[in-house]
């Protein structure tokens, strides 16, 4: 038997799961054979509950789990390379696609890392919107992760309560931004379109509506004595392994550590709006489901406060250089249409330096190291995804525990594996 | 609109504007330069020094890997510069610790005894940038495949792959 990946890669199929070999390498054990005692039991890519193509090699001694690493990359699809090969307005519609569950947060990461290396103002209406919008999108990404991890536990009812939520919210998406889910609707220097006037209602029905709703899902999962079990205790997580490891957002939350990025470092006018940061000291799978429950409700406050106190005013910053004229002027105004065309064509220069923008994404903390060069195109674009370190943690939480409680542990961590492979 | 005189560049400077920043006064001996550009903080440091300089700014209240990445600035040298993000969650605000690599000494020693959140990240630079660090636990490819020829995010790799 070959003894290295060196030595098996290359050669003919082999099924990876099963192959000792492999399994020793992703499990980092070196050639020691596996023992008589444990057996490794290869979970995904393709498995319903690992949330995308997540691979999960896993050493169990029983039912007990001794050892588990994860195998990523089946999405890797190069965006930080592509960015390079954009212009910096060209970038925008590639964030939408890294965590797809929460596209607007990716935007405004990105813009907002773009105005810091141009320093741009951003009118304070735009600043309104992006917060209502990221807040609305937050309250979308966890319908998916309660939606799904109830699924995954086997309340199945849940998931279809959560989506018909989610389709609403979808539906304010589509008006605002004409996609459902790729929205790439915060820009450089403001926001794309101005909303539809008749949308704040519809946006205010929604928030009037869903507290309910959450009592609805409450009422569901917090009588069910099947959930209460599978999460209660499972998929510990102290304060010092999750700082230690990375952890960022809900889950470092649970483990008791009082940080959020749009409270401790505000970016887009977060400093305005009164809301508490839920926080719980208990680190297990329960918690997290506790504190994203509560969070719900601080989103719903801070879009009514962005609502009540929209102000009036451009969407977009004056700057005619970098920023796309709307259609009447650029059909009308030679200016206007020369900026157009010279945006279009060559895009526009962004003094050299290096800056790093961090916002509170649904799934964590998210940064985006964006690196210029003086040119119209970002030299180095680098994300900073919430996912990709929370990862690294699930050892930490399944070690010593049931096989079963993978599935708890991963629906709880609120993965996306988009973000997480780039 | 951002005016590039604002910056402040080279250690003296740096550090005679920022002499209060815990940050500063930890790398007082390691920096070997610094900036303050567009309110954020970066501290160059030798190869040698990065683990001695991850302890004194984590002994410092810098208590939060936030990721590390590398920036490929071929073909001028040195090639590689790699960059740590630490965030203080009691300052609420973080440094950035720079590490300037020659082309044919890419490597540097891997910082997972100070951080394990360092793991994923340092792999994700061997993988993509083809930089080794030396004492890593478990250095493999993280994105590619294990067979894999070359590191997709060199700027000599060409954007559409080779084919």
């Amino acid at each position: 038997m070959a003894s290295t990946v060196e030595e098996l890669t290359g050669t003919a199929a082999i099924d990876p799961g099963i192959e000792d070999v492999v399994a020793n390498s992703a499990l980092n054990r070196g050639n020691t054979p596996p023992s008589d005692q444990t057996m490794i039991i290869n979970m995904g890519p393709q498995h319903p509950s690992t949330h995308g193509v997540l691979r999960l090699v896993i050493e169990v001694d029983g039912e007990t789990i001794v050892g588990l690493a994860p195998d990523i990359g089946y999405l890797h699809t190069g965006i930080e390379k592509i960015c390079e090969a954009k212009f910096y307005q060209q970038v925008v519609p590639l964030t939408d696609r890294i965590d797809y569950l929460c596209p607007m947060t990716n935007n405004l990461a990105y813009c907002l890392a773009v105005e810091k290396l141009l320093g741009l103002e951003i009118p304070e209406r735009a600043q309104y919107l992006r917060v209502l919008f990221n807040e609305l999108t937050r309250i979308q990404s966890h319908l998916v992760w309660l939606g799904t991890h109830a699924m995954d536990i086997g309340a199945l009812t849940v998931f279809l309560y959560c989506f018909r939520e989610r389709e609403q919210l979808l539906r304010i998406f589509e008006a605002v931004s004409g996609q459902r889910m790729m929205t790439s609707y915060v820009r450089v220097g403001g926001l794309s379109l101005e909303p539809p006037r008749d949308l704040y209602a519809t946006i205010r029905t929604f928030l009037k509506e869903f507290p309910a709703h959450i009592d609805e899902y409450e009422g569901l999962l917090q009588t069910n004595p099947i959930w209460m079990n599978r999460l209660k205790g499972v998929g510990y997580l102290s304060a010092e392994d999750a700082i230690a490891l990375g952890v960022t957002g809900p889950p470092l939350r649970a483990s008791g550590v009082d940080f959020d990025v749009r409270r401790d470092m505000p970016y887009s006018g977060y400093e305005k709006f009164q809301f508490n940061v839920p926080v719980s000291n208990v680190g297990d799978v329960w918690a997290r489901y506790i504190v994203r429950m509560q969070e719900f409700r601080e989103s719903i406050k801070i879009c009514l406060q962005a609502l009540d106190g929209l102000p009036e005013g451009s969407i977009v910053a004056h700057a005619p250089k970098i920023i796309l004229p709307n259609r009447e002027q650029m059909k009308t105004q030679m200016e206007s249409l020369i900026h157009h065309f010279k945006i279009v064509t060559e895009g526009f220069g962004v003094p050299a330096g290096e800056v790093c923008s961090s916002v509170e994404a649904p799934h964590g903390m998210m940064n985006y190291y964006v690196v210029s060069d003086g040119t119209a195109k970002p030299y180095r674009v680098h994300m900073r995804n919430p996912g990709f370190a929370t990862l690294q943690a699930l050892e930490t939480m399944c070690k010593g525990r049931l096989l079963a409680d993978v599935v708890a542990v991963i629906g709880s961590i609120d993965i996306v594996l988009g973000e997480i492979d780039r | 609109m951002y005016e590039p005189s604002s910056a402040i560049k080279g250690k003296p400077a740096v550090f005679e504007a920022h002499p209060e920043n815990p940050a500063v006064k930890a790398l007082a001996d390691l920096a070997t330069d610094a900036k303050f550009d567009r309110d954020e903080l970066t501290i160059t440091v030798t190869r040698e020094s990065i683990i001695a300089a991850c302890e004194a700014v984590k002994q410092n209240g810098y208590n939060f890997l936030e990721d590390v990445t590398a920036v490929d600035w071929y073909p001028s040298e040195p090639r590689f510069q790699i960059v740590y993000h630490v965030l203080s969650f009691s300052r609420k605000e973080r440094v950035r610790l720079v590490v300037r690599l020659d082309s044919d000494s890419a490597s540097l020693d891997s910082i997972t005894a100070v951080w394990p959140a360092a793991n994923f990240y340092e792999r994700e630079i061997f993988d993509l940038f083809g930089v080794h660090f030396g004492g890593h636990p478990n250095l493999r490819r993280i994105m590619m495949p294990e067979d894999w020829n070359g590191h997709p995010l060199r700027k000599d790799y060409p954007v559409e792959g080779y084919r």
